[in-house]
């Protein structure tokens, strides 16, 4: 039961979002390195700690990696951590998110997802966070930003239940510069959702550890003759808390709507599937073009749903396979792409269908690259034209089509 | 009371039986660091010879709290340990980064130099056996002219080391010094003394690597004293911009100032087997000309 409470709705940017929910969350430590879009919301974290609304120690640190160092360490003595970053910031962080995974610690990254170099450009599509994708962080993709506020709030609970760090993405410019009404919620409420961190281990000279050792291959007696898990069992443990933490997620978010009243009781958003023949496939706020699109081709009598993905990692195959069992064609827009192959939603459907009664066409589609415009009419037409294509054929290209309208 | 071979405390926080090669000085420096800490630490140590001295899980050779973090991060991964205890109201805890000459002066140097910039609150301690250890000996910023290593195999390095403890100074943080790990008393001292202060404190200590300079495993100490009686080394603090002479080199500079000529030391060590005559007068040189700068610049002679 979704309890009645007062909405107190603020017009907020999505990179305010991001900090007002990094301070609800009570985070101990924050580190952080400005790059465009990003670069307000740490402005405005290190704002809240110099006011004195913010308890924390703000590490205005001289790199990004150097930022997930300091949230590493710091996590391994017991606070909360919090960093942000976007693009170059990512790829530069790299090594250090395979050691936050690997470590185990909970920290929440917000990705204000921008394209990457070279050449230079500051604008939005969703390369940096699909480049990490392999790094053992959950990754969640924000719609608009009311889901960046809930999604960061929720991300701390989730990370610190599964001890897998959380990264939450959401578009630069697009959700971090865009204004919106946003339900803010109170702190008493958050302090009720998100109980303190309860760190695993914690470095103290009191009982001292040694954390990140060399671990052979090979499980491996300790002095007391215990026998210890090799670098593989630990491997194993970090993919069995990926896969785990989906049933993690979905209670989080029904906890979640249970005290605020959003349901994000779901791995992905779906408008109109239940009748649709043909669903499309979007992440982050081109989920909302995409329900756009979805109204104009219903005027036009075609079946149309949508699917908007949410969480990628871990990936949801169970829940997308039975959310598109009744779809014929299934046309998936990436604003990404794996060179030589095609986008990775496109690929992590296909491979979420594989051997299930499902046969339905997938048509890929690489869009809105380094901020190039897409709209919902773009998006209709790309659409159309897959439709148009089962004339032909019904056999999969090997390779996504560009959109690059003008 | 100075620390002496009788008083200095007895306890261990470095078990006998870790990886270390025999006659590997980083083990008596680290030995002594911990001693002076009394084991009230939490340290961070980078890709290196350390790590290994670490063992491997679940078997570690060492009694303090550690975290492992990737080679370029000692500084930040201090920061964020100084960062923690700091937002969690932990007091009395000494933060100590240990990392080795290429974690140091090469990649490490961005993250050190942040937190130094910053002041953040922790000992930096660079032990320094002058090259890639861990991964076979190639060279550093810090190996020396005429050097043989991994990347430096026939002709030598062509370069002088990189001034670290000059760096360090330039970041106006309140403690610099030198150490030999063949001066352990000394070392014990200073981090004896750093632990007291309050910001980055940077100690860079000299140690002697048998299996990578080429000479006997039982000689390490010998080279360590050669480094600093020719001037090679020069032992010295600088605290709150006052720099001191100490140890050996102190009792030097007042028995008249005199070095031993630098040509033994190079040519008794198997890496310096095709450094040139001509090299050794550039080095005496140079060891003469920084020895007379830091006898000018001492202010307890
Ligand atoms: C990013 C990265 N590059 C390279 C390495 C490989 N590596 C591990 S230790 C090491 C050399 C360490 O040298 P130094 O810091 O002087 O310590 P020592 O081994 O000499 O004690 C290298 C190159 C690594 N671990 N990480
Ligand atoms: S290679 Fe040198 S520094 Fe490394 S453990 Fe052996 S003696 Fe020590
Ligand atoms: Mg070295």
């Amino acid at each position: 039961m979704a309890i009645q409470r007062k909405a107190n709705v603020h017009i907020l940017d999505g990179n305010q979002a991001a900090a007002i929910a990094a301070m609800m969350s009570r985070v101990q430590v924050i580190a952080a390195y400005p790059i465009t879009p990003q670069t307000p919301l740490t402005e405005q974290l290190s704002r809240y700690v110099e006011q004195g609304e913010l308890q924390a120690e703000y590490v205005a640190v001289e790199s990004e990696h150097s930022a997930m160092a300091v949230c590493t360490s710091a996590s391994l003595v017991g606070a909360r951590t919090f960093t942000a970053t976007s693009s170059h910031g990512l790829a530069y962080m790299h090594e250090m998110l395979h050691w936050a995974a690997g470590a185990r610690l909970p920290i929440v990254l917000a990705c204000v997802n921008r394209a990457i170099g070279a050449p230079w450009n500051v604008l939005n599509d969703q390369q940096d966070s699909i480049s990490q994708r392999d790094t053992g962080w959950i990754q969640i993709y924000c719609r608009n930003n009311q889901e960046i506020m809930d999604t960061i709030i929720q991300a701390y609970r989730i990370a610190e239940q599964v001890f897998v760090p959380v990264m939450v993405c959401y578009d630069g410019y697009i959700l971090s510069h865009t204004e919106m009404p946003v339900d803010v919620p109170i702190q008493e409420e958050v302090d009720r959702y998100l109980p303190s961190y309860q760190p695993h281990t914690v470095l103290d000279p009191a009982n001292p550890k040694n954390y990140n050792l060399v671990t052979l291959a090979n499980p491996r007696v300790g002095v007391d003759g215990k026998l210890c898990h090799g670098y593989m069992e630990l491997r194993y443990l970090l993919q069995e808390a990926l896969q785990n933490s989906k049933e993690v997620i979905v209670k989080s978010g029904k906890e979640f709507n249970q005290l605020f009243g959003r349901d994000y009781a779901n791995v992905f958003w779906e408008d109109r599937n239940e009748d649709a023949e043909i669903t499309i496939v979007a992440m982050g706020s081109l989920a909302m073009e995409a329900i756009v699109a979805a109204d104009m081709l219903r005027e036009q009598g075609i079946k149309v749903g949508v699917l908007g993905l949410r969480v990628f990692r871990p990936f949801p195959k169970s829940e997308v396979v039975q959310a598109l069992r009744k779809s014929k064609l299934i046309v998936v827009f990436d604003k990404n792409i794996s060179y030589g192959s095609e986008g990775a939603t496109c690929s992590e459907i296909k491979s979420a269908l594989y051997g299930t009664y499902i046969n339905a066409a997938i048509r890929n589609f690489i869009v809105g690259l380094g901020g190039r415009d897409i709209k919902a009419r773009e998006l209709v037409e790309a659409t159309k034209k897959a439709i148009a294509s089962l004339k032909e054929t019904v056999v999969n290209p090997d390779y996504p089509e560009w959109i690059c309208e003008i | 009371m100075k620390a002496n071979a009788v008083n200095l405390i007895e306890q261990e926080w470095i078990l006998p039986g870790n990886r270390t090669c025999p006659g590997c000085a980083l083990s008596l420096a680290y030995r002594h660091t911990l001693k002076a800490l009394e084991g009230q630490c939490i340290v961070t140590v980078p890709a290196s010879c350390a790590t290994v001295l670490h063992g491997m899980y679940p078997i570690t050779a060492v009694n303090v709290p550690c975290v492992n973090t990737p080679f370029a991060s000692t500084g930040a991964s201090a920061t964020g340990l100084v960062a923690g205890l700091k937002a969690l109201g932990k007091k009395g805890i000494t933060v100590l980064a240990f990392a080795g000459d290429g974690g140091t002066h090469d990649i490490g140097i961005q993250s050190l130099s942040g937190a130094a910039e910053r002041q953040m609150d922790f000992i930096y301690i660079c032990y320094d056996n002058e090259g890639y250890m861990n991964t076979g000996n190639q060279r550093s910023g810090s190996t020396p002219l005429g050097a043989v290593s991994g990347t430096t195999p026939i002709l030598g390095k062509q370069q002088y080391q990189k001034d670290i403890t000059a760096i360090m100074e330039a970041h106006g943080i309140p403690y610099v010094a030198t150490c030999s790990a063949s001066y352990p008393l000394d070392l014990y001292e200073k981090v004896k003394k750093a632990r007291t202060i309050e910001g980055t404190r940077f100690l860079h200590v000299h140690t002697p690597c048998p299996p990578g300079w080429l000479f006997p495993f039982s000689d390490t100490i010998k080279f360590g004293e050669m480094a600093v009686e020719t001037g090679l080394v020069v032992l010295y603090e600088i605290e709150n911009g006052i720099f001191r002479l100490t140890s050996h080199s102190e009792s030097m500079a007042l028995r008249g100032g005199n070095l031993q000529p630098v040509r033994e030391y190079f040519i008794s060590q198997g890496r310096f087997k095709t450094i040139t005559e001509e090299q050794i007068d550039e080095l005496q040189d140079w060891v003469n000309a920084r020895w007379k700068h830091c006898l000018h610049r001492a202010t307890n002679l």
